[in-house]
């Protein structure tokens, strides 16, 4: 359990190498290039001092005491994930990926991205190191997170619309893919979730443990104890990988991944992989996916953007199979609920793909004893989303509205 | 051992030095009725093998005139079960090799034993899956090479002196080389990179060496044909079946065939 992925990028039947030959080669080169960094002190130093100075390591884990009192359960903590530079976890990787392309020498940056957190953050990255970036996204996408479209292009990014398919994070991962398997030679590919082909699910899984090696430290100092559950919220799933993988060993800690519910799993429009899918093949990697019967990959929908995936990451489908993990879902309606229970609660506005994880603690924590804890991955804040909070909670949004006290 | 059809096809080209003309048609474009007169337009126009795509949702390795395809085949309801059928129509008339050619989660979804024995059933003589690294295959080469068809892999401009190797002990029939990075498309110039990767290929194998990705004109097959064992024309096809209406397709398509062919041939005086 300890051991994956295995030389070939497998965890377990997972993962592995899934990409036409022109790839091959250079994904053995990033390999041995990543694997090389891995151990290169001068390497982890700098990435080390960009996390702690530029994208502000380590973050806070916060006791929401108000929200614990009400829901008169297990005390819930969040680890502050929204606190970093750009808004979301998605810093870590870019930061590291980044690093890793000047070292091999490449100049030009691709990426694709769902919400734009992650084409903010390779952005940003890109401009600190002085890379030229060119992001893939969705045009369903660019429309409903019109803000981080403007970051990017603030930071010098080239954003490039996709229009293939339906318009979301697969498209644009497809183009982005593209422009990959033709500019090789010059370019890297900065993928921003735990997908794809190896040695990607493992790279992306290493550049965010950071998240949960501080959560247990930080739980450890405070509680003298580590948490009874932890949460996060599971698109691609780097941000939940990057929780667990800390608490992996530790089997008293149970490990709950949200999926999106989308409109609610009868409707089929959704992104709950475990449950509406099958074993599948896409983007390289070996993992669940929502497919019909005759292998087309299915069409997924979420409120947010960074959930609404049709694959899930590899080792979270290892994690499932030997029982260590277990995936929920919640839909669209509930996780909103939860994004104004947390904003009214504790003044924390979240990202809409962490409202999900929220969600579940909202749940859970009344289900356990006062003296259980609950972790949740606080992945992003909200600030990209408050367009979509608006056009959902229109009561807020008028001059009527009566506030909570 | 007997041969297969894409095996005995290299030989009695081989044994008249031509190359041959591989073409490429995405199954259910415009309509399942409409394929099987197109492969028998390809043939009378002289191609000798034939790959059948089969449409896949997320074609990443294919540029937008294949995309379209793609779509315009899936919007028909084409599945892996409908090109069999398809395949097997064709074979009531011909004996022209067909190679299925695909992404891995189609076939993957339908089963890779109940596929070889299906395909071997209607009359398909081989496949080549684009996504499918030969480290990931071998379930699948063990399935289709059991019931005696032929499994195809690429290599490419990037693959090491390894990895060719590698790759071309996974194959049979033949070997399909990838012109030049990038995705499915026409292209103005055949790449540089094409005879000095055929001619170190060689050095790994002795099976027949295809070569594709941006080849359109008889020119351009000539160059090819003058260096390789067979010419793949696919993106240039499916443009002409895109852009001609109704039946006049047949007519076009066959003339574009004769002067691949053609031009394949002039490569080898």
């Amino acid at each position: 359990m300890l051991t994956v992925p295995d030389a070939g990028g497998h965890f377990g039947p997972y993962g592995g190498r899934y990409v036409p030959e022109v790839l091959m080669s250079p994904l053995e080169e990033l390999e041995q290039a990543y694997l090389a960094l891995k151990t290169d002190a001068a390497f982890q130093n700098e990435l080390a001092d960009l996390l702690k100075n530029y994208a502000g390591r380590p973050t806070p884990l916060y006791y929401a005491k108000r929200l614990s009192e009400k829901l008169g359960g297990a005390k819930i903590y969040f680890k502050r994930e929204d606190l970093l530079h750009t808004g979301a976890h998605k810093i870590n990787n870019a930061l590291g990926q980044a690093l890793l392309a000047r070292k091999m020498g490449k100049k030009r940056i691709i990426a694709e991205t769902g919400a734009g957190q992650h084409g903010v953050a390779t952005a940003t990255a890109c401009a600190l190191l002085g890379l030229q970036c060119r992001v893939y996204m969705g045009e369903e996408d660019m429309r409903r997170q019109r803000l981080n479209v403007f970051r990017m292009r603030l930071c010098g990014a080239e954003v490039v619309g996709v229009t293939n398919g339906s318009r979301t994070l697969k498209d644009a991962i497809s183009e982005a893919m593209r422009d990959w398997v033709t500019n090789v030679d010059t370019t890297y590919y900065l993928l921003g979730s735990a997908l794809g082909a190896h040695p990607y699910p493992l790279m992306v899984r290493d550049f965010h443990r950071c998240i949960g090696d501080e959560a247990r430290v930080q739980m450890l100092e405070r509680e003298g104890r580590l948490p009874d559950m932890a949460i996060a919220c599971v698109g691609g799933g780097s941000n939940a990988i990057g929780l667990f993988h800390a608490f992996v060993p530790d089997l008293s800690v149970k490990l709950v991944g949200v999926e999106a519910g989308g409109k609610g799993k009868k409707t089929g429009e959704h992104a709950a992989r475990f449950s509406g899918g099958a074993p599948g093949v896409l983007h390289g990697a070996y993992s669940y996916l929502l497919q019909d019967n005759d292998g087309q990959v299915a069409l997924t929908h979420s409120i947010s953007a960074g959930l609404d995936y049709a694959l899930i990451g590899p080792e979270h489908a290892h994690l499932h199979d030997i029982g260590r993990a277990e995936y929920v879902d919640c839909d669209d309606a509930t996780a909103l609920k939860a994004a104004v229970e947390l904003s009214t609660m504790e003044g924390l506005i979240p990202a809409m793909e962490s409202a999900h994880a929220v969600a579940e603690a909202l749940v859970r924590a009344p289900q356990m004893g006062t003296h259980e804890i609950v972790l949740v991955n606080l992945s992003g804040r909200g600030d990209k989303d408050i367009d979509i909070y608006r056009e959902n909670l229109k009561e807020l949004d008028s001059d009527s509205h009566q506030p909570a006290f | 051992m007997i041969l297969t059809r894409i095996s005995q096809r290299f030989n009695e080209l081989q044994a008249k030095n031509e190359p041959a003309l591989i073409a490429y048609v995405t199954a259910g474009d415009p309509g399942p009725e409409m394929t099987v007169e197109i492969v028998a337009a390809l043939e009378r126009g002289g191609a000798d093998i034939i790959e059948l795509g089969v449409p896949f949702s997320d074609p990443i390795a294919d540029g937008p005139v294949i995309m379209r395809a793609s779509e315009r085949a899936l919007a028909t309801g084409m599945t892996v079960e409908k090109v069999l059928e398809i395949a097997q129509e064709i074979r009531k008339h011909s004996q022209i090799p067909i190679v299925l050619f695909t992404y891995l989660n189609p076939v993957m979804r339908y089963g890779f034993d109940k596929l070889a024995a299906r395909a071997k059933e209607v009359g398909i003589d081989g496949f080549l899956l684009t996504d499918l690294s030969v480290e990931e295959a071998e379930s699948f080469v063990a399935a289709v090479q059991g019931v005696g068809l032929d499994t195809v892999f690429l290599v490419a401009p990037t693959s090491t002196d390894r990895r060719l190797e590698l790759v071309a002990k996974y194959c049979s029939g033949f070997v399909y080389v990838v012109s030049r990075t990038g995705v499915t498309g026409e292209q103005s110039q055949v790449s540089s990179s094409v005879a000095p990767l055929v001619e170190k290929l060689r050095k790994f194998t002795s099976l027949p060496l295809g070569v594709g990705f941006g080849i359109s004109s008889a020119s351009q097959a000539a160059e090819v044909g003058s260096v390789a064992d067979g010419v793949v024309v696919g993106s240039a096809f499916v443009r002409t079946i895109e852009s001609t209406p109704g039946r006049e397709v047949l007519d076009t398509i066959e003339r574009m065939a004769r002067d691949l062919k053609q031009g394949a041939l002039s490569g080898r005086r």
